[in-house]
């Protein structure tokens, strides 16, 4: 009996043990890939940073190692775009010698971007574009999105893939037909123009985005929402908005990033550089024919990246901690 | 308070006939069961005088008002769902005043009538917790929490216990038998479950395929079926059916003659009711209740019998029984200590005052 009975035990041994087993190659094949995409995708980012300390004569140094950060003070009398002011600023921070280099040369870039240059101007563009647009989205796709997933009426269904398809058509197409468009409203060289425009292509995803949240919502809420005496617009507001929450900062965040980095339409639609916004505003102003001040683009679009990081990594945190906070039962 | 009518209530989807014309009259403070299998129509029927589904032909009447056409709102009814339905966002308090603060009744209203609530359902300590803190059994009280403060004119319940675990379902029947019996307002209770329906209605309707089998009592129901249907489906376990042949007896009076050479004799205050179906194949009803050990003297319209027992179910007050008659198992409920073991025979007796005969052709008890 005794003997059956460790016999019997023996064999469930090895399958747990086996399962433990699975599992750590299960981790270590994760956490093979996780850390060869990071590094992938961390890549340029650092290379970005670390061009973003260099002059344009470090740069096109060739004795130096292009993946690291500027060793030693660069010398401001040959950054081809330094004016007067530049140099200025740049003998002020040489003056802090104490700082290290890199700090230095990162300091020098960013002080002759927000001087010498309409980059101020196109970050504040872009923020009103951005902002204008993602409370359009908003105001635009909710209500959609509500009518589209909970309210069953003819044809529902048929628009609702009918606004997912719209977003399928890509803005490399659609921007010579919305050229006239936008010309014909006499928007054209002004970012009034972009804030028309990009909500065709924040829209149907935020729309298509929301219908999914929406109709994930049990159907017995609004039920008891219209048994209690709410209209559609109550139910809207007080029952699905702050349920569908996560749903709903998701898409706008999409419209915020949309918005924050498309290229296409402000490269089509504006020149005048009291209009242009971050992305096209720093390629025209910081390209000039051939000559690439690569240590002032990268700056740039490192300030540019920093609204949506902040944003995607302390803002969804933060609010996903909110709505599950008492979760789990306490 | 208010009494509720269907007259020839029908319910179409596309194609499908959900709900048959249901004729059902509920008095004031009334506590009704709609029981029946998935599919009977019973939620249906529910859900049409909640003003959720629309009524495709026939009338209902809430407080004698005609209400096919008014929206759910002002039906002044309230509604407690299998899955709660609890807005997830608010607490319970906010849960509870919800509809109120929508009708914009003044604030020191809404607080006395969510505290009388919580204290009718003991729940007073949760207001300011958000469902998903709640445990299944305290969410269930929140819903109905809700449904109370409204003091609508009926109540409506679909399937409110489903979603318990099975110690919590039977603690939270009692306590909304309690909570009717505390206000008092009509109440529609939708289940699948006979029990349920038997513990808490005033009247219970036996609904299947769309249309009314039964409407009565528990009592009415369990002794007195009208059809195969409410027979089979009202006890637990279900009673067990036989084919039969009704004959005369040698001594006079009428006997069923069963398989394996079973031959029960009818009880003489039946002979009458059945006498115009004699030599009729027909079905035979008796509850495993009615099927136990001798319990002390005979009486006239027991019967005694020996079967080989299959399976033997303790179940802590009683065990169950399980044996073949004619290729059918038949279940018998005994005494634990009387009870014998697998493929032994067991001396049984059938007590033949509870029986049924039904009519095969027309499934309708004689």
């Amino acid at each position: 009996m005794t003997a059956a009975a460790i016999g019997a035990d023996a064999p469930r041994r090895v399958a747990s043990g086996s399962i433990r087993r699975s599992r750590r190659w299960a981790l270590i094949t994760s956490y093979f890939f996780l850390i060869l995409f990071a590094i992938f995708f961390l890549v340029p980012p650092y290379y970005q940073l670390a061009t973003a300390t260099k002059t344009s004569e470090q740069i096109s140094n060739q004795d130096t190692n292009p993946w690291l950060p500027a060793l030693s003070a660069g010398s401001a009398g040959l950054n081809p775009g330094g004016a007067n002011a530049g140099k200025a600023n740049l003998a002020k921070i040489k003056k802090d010698s104490w700082l290290p280099a890199a700090v230095q040369g990162l300091m020098a870039n960013v002080s002759q971007l927000m001087n010498e240059t309409d980059f101020p101007i196109y970050f504040r563009n872009t923020a009103i574009v951005t902002v204008c647009v993602v409370i359009i989205t908003m105001v635009i796709a909710v209500p959609a999105a509500f009518s589209l997933g909970r309210m069953k009426f003819w044809g529902s269904g048929i628009l609702a893939t009918g606004v997912f398809l719209t977003y399928l058509v890509p803005d490399s197409l659609l921007f010579i037909p919305l050229f006239k468009v936008v010309g014909g409203l006499g928007l054209l060289d002004s970012y009034w123009g972009l804030v028309l425009v990009y909500p065709t292509l924040t829209v149907p995803f935020c729309t298509w985005i929301m219908i999914g949240y929406f109709q994930s919502i049990p159907k017995e809420l609004d039920e008891a929402a219209l048994i209690d005496g709410a209209n559609h617009i109550q139910m809207l507001f007080r029952i699905f908005i702050p349920v569908a929450l996560p749903g709903l900062i998701a898409a706008t965040i999409f419209a915020f990033t949309v918005s924050w980095a498309a290229f296409v339409y402000p490269m089509a639609f504006i020149y005048s550089s009291d209009q242009l916004v971050l992305t096209a505003g720093t390629i025209t102003s910081l390209v000039k024919a051939d000559v690439y001040q690569w240590g002032m683009i990268m700056t740039a679009a490192l300030i540019a990246a920093a609204p949506p990081l902040v944003i995607y990594a302390f803002l969804m945190d933060y609010y996903i901690a909110g709505l599950t906070a008492g979760a789990t039962k306490g | 308070m208010a009494n509720v009518a269907l007259r020839k209530v029908v319910k179409k989807y596309d194609r499908t006939e959900a709900v048959r014309g249901i004729d059902l009259d509920i008095a004031d403070k009334e506590f009704i069961v709609l029981v029946g299998p998935s599919g009977c129509g019973k939620s249906t029927t529910l859900r049409m005088i909640a003003g959720l589904e629309e009524v495709t032909d026939g009338e209902i009447l809430i407080g004698g008002n005609l209400v096919n056409d008014v929206p759910p709102k002002d039906r002044d009814i309230a509604m407690v769902f299998q899955n709660y339905a609890l807005y997830p966002h608010m607490t319970v308090y906010e849960n509870m005043s919800f509809g109120l603060r929508l009708k914009k009744f003044p604030k020191p209203e809404i607080k006395s009538r969510v505290e009388h609530a919580a204290r009718i359902l003991g729940i007073t300590e949760l207001l300011e917790r958000r469902p998903r803190q709640l445990s299944g059994g305290q969410r269930q009280r929140v819903a109905m929490g809700r449904a109370i403060v409204r003091n609508p004119k009926v109540f409506l319940f679909d399937e409110p216990l489903s979603n318990l675990d099975a110690k919590l379902r039977v603690q939270m029947r009692t306590e909304i038998k309690k909570v009717h019996q505390t206000v008092k307002t009509t109440t529609v209770y939708v289940t699948h479950d006979q029990i349920e329906a038997m513990t808490l209605a005033d009247r219970v309707v036996v609904m299947n395929a769309g249309t009314i089998e039964q409407l009565g009592t528990p009592h009415d129901l369990y002794h007195t079926p009208r059809t195969k249907f409410v027979a089979g489906f009202i006890g637990s376990p279900a009673m067990n059916f036989l084919n039969c042949q009704l004959a005369e007896a040698a001594g006079g009076g009428l006997s069923t003659r069963l398989g394996n050479g079973l031959t029960f004799k009818v009880p003489a205050d039946r002979t009458q009711r059945y006498k115009s179906h004699v030599g009729r194949d027909l079905l035979f009803g008796l509850r495993p209740e009615h099927i136990t050990e001798r319990r002390g003297d005979l009486r006239p319209d027991f019967q005694e019998f020996d079967a080989t027992l299959d399976v033997v179910e303790p179940m802590g007050m009683e065990t169950m029984v399980y044996f073949m008659v004619d290729g059918i198992e038949v279940c018998g409920r005994v005494n634990p200590s009387a009870a014998g073991k697998p493929g032994q025979p067991m001396r049984l007796v059938a007590e033949l005052s509870h029986m049924h005969l039904i009519d095969p052709q027309t499934d309708a008890v004689i």
